[in-house]
């Protein structure tokens, strides 16, 4: 089972490749990826870069361009895919079929994985892009029970990469289009959910609000954590409650779940968290690696210890972890 | 060739009761094309698969075009089973609304694919359309702009739908909130969804209305209604508008948008009629191209 760290800088991927991550992910600083932030992702010297150090410790390094072209940007998209290809990655992390077909068709050799944002939730869909594209492994949306991923394992044609740890999606990805109803911008079109410019802090007497495109999406007592104003992390009214309505502020965890990812034949874990520090990327692969080593020589007593639960707390969303829908409760 | 009436699936949960006596509506009403099934969970099941097959005959009978459609997540294997059995039969046009569903259908039958499958770009659609796409239904979040480059530049003949009013699908999950909001777990939800017909408001903690829960589906809570940009989808080459079935009023929209469509009203009268039956507030900007809860043309509902 191969660890998939995420990078959006080169002291990022440094981190993730000196404590052991198999594989690092990155993007390009345009709308081509899904993490489309200010400051964020590499050009074509960081990447070479990026590419060097990876190559001289033994580590991959994959592309994503997982964000869906509209006609008016597509040469974006293919100018993307073919400084990937001209650096020489390891793989690509696709989405759209569009761009998978002109990925292929250009650069038959390199190897291309599905992304997450491609919404494949199940085994035909999977075998959708493989038969059009080969893809060799597809990334699964985090909406499937534990039994539904291992049905999905049983019947892909190519191995199944899910994700470990990090920010949660609670709406199948590649479908959600609550920041782009808001803001105009979606993960699909734009590559952020709920994009920088139309976020608002404001002090009021009530507390302090979270505003999206001036919606109120939360507002929090002094002795509140505020969070960032993702949509579905927000408090909301319905029939005269207000809770979060779609989920609280926190962050996926599967480390407990390792041996039986492991049993299943899962291909790889993903770390989510392109958009964070070299020291989130540096702590979290750091116990994600002892913990991946720790399941594989014995799955039996494997036990998340204590000592890595907290230090991954320490860098959750909300401080506090979920299985979300690994778990049917949760669901 | 004049543009076609939709009507597609009902996204709510409804008594069988109140779904027949809608589809009774629905046959004389001027809509062409009747899209049917449940799209969003497999819960819920007053209407079998067979029910819906007869449904369906009973609408292809009164002269409508019918098109089955799938589940737009398809997680568990029944959830697949069911999608495949939907994608092999030949009695009916099928509509695929995961890329599972497509890759079910293809080299199978022809298929719509529906608004959740990600066709953001000429090149997806021309790909689709060689397996054997027959019509395509814009994703929601495109403009009319992306529309009109997409529609110059695609190389294969496929009919363009338009999602042309209703409240806007949003979003998919595992989680089910309308059971979330009753602090009850999805596997024993009550069937709460049936006790709102047109979904469950969503409220901004200031009040305002915001989105629209429904089982696992999220949407917005103003009702899309481009119905006054008509002169321009008719230039631009669009087929079909679809209507989305809300619980009341459905028929009025439906004659609305016909007599806009045939020229027996200006677009602009169509709109503020259709938005004055509105409940909750109208909007139209993912149309033009901005955020989509927005309000570019006409007057509020």
């Amino acid at each position: 089972m191969e660890l998939v760290c995420p990078a959006g800088n080169l002291p990022s991927l440094k981190a993730a490749v000196d404590n052991g991550a198999d594989a690092v992910y990155i993007g390009f600083q345009d709308d081509t990826n899904a993490r489309h932030f200010a400051g964020l992702n590499f050009n074509r010297k960081k990447a070479e870069q990026a590419l060097q150090y990876a190559r001289q410790h033994g580590t991959r390094v994959f592309v994503a361009i997982n964000t869906y072209p509209q006609p008016a940007g597509w040469k974006r998209w293919m100018a993307s895919v073919d400084m990937a290809a001209e650096l020489g990655v390891d793989a690509l992390i696709l989405a759209d079929a569009g761009v998978m077909a002109y990925a292929a068709r250009q650069w038959p050799e390199l190897r291309l994985h599905l992304s997450v944002q491609g919404s494949a939730t199940n085994p035909e869909a999977i075998r959708f892009y493989h038969e059009q594209f080969n893809i060799r492994r597809a990334v699964i949306p985090r909406v499937l029970s534990i039994k539904q991923v291992e049905q999905v394992v049983e019947s892909s044609p190519v191995p199944i990469e899910v994700f470990g740890f990090g920010s949660l999606c609670v709406m199948v990805e590649g479908r959600c289009l609550l920041s782009s109803y808001v803001t105009g911008q979606s993960p699909n079109t734009f590559g952020a959910c709920s994009p920088g410019s139309a976020v608002r802090w404001v002090e009021t007497d009530k507390g302090r609000e979270s505003r999206l495109n001036n919606v109120l999406i939360d507002r929090y007592e002094d002795d509140e954590h505020a969070g960032y104003p993702t949509i579905c992390k927000g408090r909301f009214n319905v029939n005269n409650t207000t809770s979060y309505a779609i989920e609280e502020p926190t962050s996926l965890n599967t480390m407990a779940l390792l041996p039986e990812l492991q049993r299943m034949g899962i291909g790889a874990i993903k770390i989510e968290g392109r958009q964070r520090s070299p020291a989130y990327v540096t702590q979290v692969t750091r116990v994600w690696r002892a913990a991946i080593d720790a399941s594989a020589r014995n799955p039996e007593a494997f036990k998340p210890q204590d000592e890595w639960t907290q230090e991954l707390q320490k860098v959750s969303e909300g401080a506090q972890t979920t299985f979300g829908a690994y778990e049917r409760s949760w669901q | 060739m004049s543009i076609k009436l939709s009507l597609g699936p009902v996204l709510y949960y409804w008594s069988k009761e109140k779904l027949l006596a809608f589809y009774d509506e629905v046959i004389s009403s001027p809509v062409d094309i009747v899209y049917v099934g449940e799209t969003i969970c497999s819960r819920r099941r007053l209407m079998r698969a067979n029910d819906w097959l007869e449904l369906a005959q009973r609408l292809s009978d009164a002269g409508k075009e019918v098109v089955l459609s799938t589940m737009a997540l398809i997680e568990a294997g029944s959830e697949l089973s069911a999608a495949r059995r939907i994608c092999e039969q030949k009695d009916f046009l099928v509509e695929a609304n995961d890329m599972g569903a497509v890759q079910m259908r293809s080299g199978n039958g022809q298929f719509v694919a529906g608004h959740s499958v990600n066709i953001y770009n000429h090149h997806t659609l021309d790909l689709l359309a060689g397996l054997g796409m027959k019509r395509w239904v814009m994703p929601v979040e495109l403009s009319r702009d992306a529309l009109k480059d997409i529609l110059e530049q695609k190389t294969q003949p496929v009919e363009t739908e338009v999602f042309a009013f209703g409240r806007l699908p949003l979003a998919y999950s595992a989680r089910c909130y309308t059971a979330r909001a009753h602090d009850l777990p999805k596997d024993d939800c009550e069937f709460r969804c049936l006790d709102y017909e047109d979904g469950l408001l969503l409220k901004t903690r200031e009040d305002e209305k915001f989105l629209t829960i429904n089982g696992i589906q999220t949407q917005s809570s103003s009702v899309f209604n481009m119905i006054a940009d008509l002169d321009n989808v008719k230039d631009m080459g669009v087929d079909v508008l679809r209507i989305s079935p809300q619980s009341r009023h459905t028929p009025q929209v439906i004659q609305y948008f016909s007599d806009a469509v045939k020229g027996e009203c200006s677009a602009a009268d169509a709109q503020h009629s259709i938005n004055k039956l509105i409940p909750t507030d109208a909007c139209d900007g993912y149309w033009y191209g901005k955020p989509g809860m927005d309000l570019t043309t006409g007057d509020a509902a």
